[in-house]
């Protein structure tokens, strides 16, 4: 059972057999019968497998749970890949690298770094999105 | 004695605010519908969210704990007081500015004020008490983005020392008839004690301290956020009772005009009568 919540809604509530997820000391799998563990998230993608077939979603850090049967994550922010709207992560990508390229003083570093790399990881689930369902990406990475 | 045509006008100006009152209390309702769900969607986070810093608090209950755990001698105090934007809500606004008046004045700390919501600023202007910061038009459907600036400025005067205790002031939604003003305690935070059963031995990663320091910010956001929720499912409801009020008395005002209107027809009517039957007898003498 894998079940997605952030502080405004419930994004994901499935059965699934196996969650790879971004952890903040590198990237973990939970297959069933894992040890309760608790653990920060980095902003990332979280990659499941529910019967053969695989989906993912955009998460932009949080806190991931076990517990039991139940991966629980607790996420700031998540999207489910079909939400993104890929020509708007598209933009903020550009528009981060942009401000990091020509940045004045007055530009906060860490947080310009940080919208880039979220805007990366949406980018990156919407892009999957394509193949998951087996359609052949047509788009050259 | 108005006269018909006066009494008209009236009754049409009276059924004109009825009009306003309605629609006002129907918007009000489908608001508070979708305020009410807001509510119960962020339920499953703030429930895991505090489940989980119990059990990692039980185990951090030591001199080094976060800041934002530990409690020190207090010197001043922070009051985050809550309230709606727009008045036309019945005695909800007044209320909770009341209870925080109340407490501000009974705490023996200095207090200074942040404010959410004109209703609230506009008060503890009038109160000339000192406001530290206020926030307004966060609208109908807040977001989590929405209320960060208030939590990052809440945990940034209480990590710095300025304060030593920080207060939540709203107003909670019990029912759509019922709204509370609560004030409730948010720094230091104070997990709940938790029964030995009910812990888990959990593998923390990197370490608990790390995962609690991490989840503390998070856990004073949720808290704030969801009494800006509480607070907005409060206003519309409150607004929805008190415009309903509103209607029923204007329906029960132009019941009672038309009552006189037609009193005052007939009074006419009567005396027209009397002229023409007492000019006939006048003729005929």
């Amino acid at each position: 059972m894998l079940e997605i919540v952030t502080a405004e809604r419930l994004v994901f509530s499935e059965d699934v057999d196996v969650v790879v997820a971004p952890g903040i000391e590198g990237e973990l799998a939970v297959l069933p019968h894992h040890a309760p563990l608790l653990t920060v998230l980095k902003p990332g993608e979280i990659r499941f497998r529910q019967e053969g077939r695989e989906g993912n979603l955009a998460v932009t850090g949080g806190f991931l749970e076990v517990m039991g049967e139940k991966v629980m994550v607790l996420a700031d922010a998540a999207e489910r890949a079909e939400e993104i709207n890929e020509e708007r992560a598209q933009e903020a990508v550009a528009k981060a690298q942009e401000r990091l390229a020509n940045r004045g003083d007055d530009v906060d570093l860490e947080r310009v770094l940080q919208s880039l790399q979220r805007a990366q990881v949406r980018l990156k689930v919407a892009r999957r999105k394509g193949r998951g369902e087996g359609a052949p990406s047509r788009r050259p990475e | 004695m108005p006269s018909l045509r006066q009494i008209r006008r009236r009754i049409r100006s009276v059924q004109n605010t009825a009009k306003v009152t309605k629609a006002m209390e129907m918007v009000a309702a489908s608001k508070m519908r979708r305020a009410q769900q807001a509510v119960l969607a962020a339920r499953p986070y703030a429930e895991r969210l505090e489940t989980l810093l119990t059990n990692l608090a039980a185990q951090e209950r030591s001199e080094n704990a976060p800041p934002l755990l530990q409690s020190r001698p207090v010197e001043r105090i922070q009051v985050i007081h809550i309230t709606p934007d727009r008045g036309l809500c019945g005695g909800l606004p007044s209320n909770i500015n009341r209870a925080t008046g109340q407490f501000i004045l009974e705490n023996e700390h200095p207090a200074s004020i942040v404010t959410v919501g004109k209703k609230g600023r506009d008060f503890m202007v009038r109160a000339s008490r000192d406001v530290l910061a206020s926030f307004i038009e966060i609208g109908d459907r807040p977001k989590v983005e929405d209320i960060l600036p208030i939590s990052h400025l809440i945990i940034q005067s209480y990590t710095e020392g300025a304060v030593d205790q920080v207060f939540l002031a709203y107003s909670r939604f019990v029912n759509a008839t019922l709204q509370q003003p609560v004030i409730r305690q948010l720094l230091p935070v104070q997990p709940a004690e938790l029964a030995p059963h009910e812990q888990v031995g959990y593998i923390y990663e990197p370490s608990s301290r790390v995962v609690l320091e991490a989840l503390l910010p998070r856990y004073v956001e949720m808290l704030v956020y969801h009494a800006v929720l509480e607070n907005n499912a409060s206003e519309q409801s409150a607004r929805m009772v008190a415009m309903r009020n509103a209607t029923d008395s204007a329906k029960d005002m132009m019941d009672e005009l038309t009552l006189h209107m037609n009193k005052v027809r007939q009074e006419m009517i009567t005396n027209e009568l009397l002229d023409l039957v007492g000019g006939a007898a006048a003729l005929e003498q």
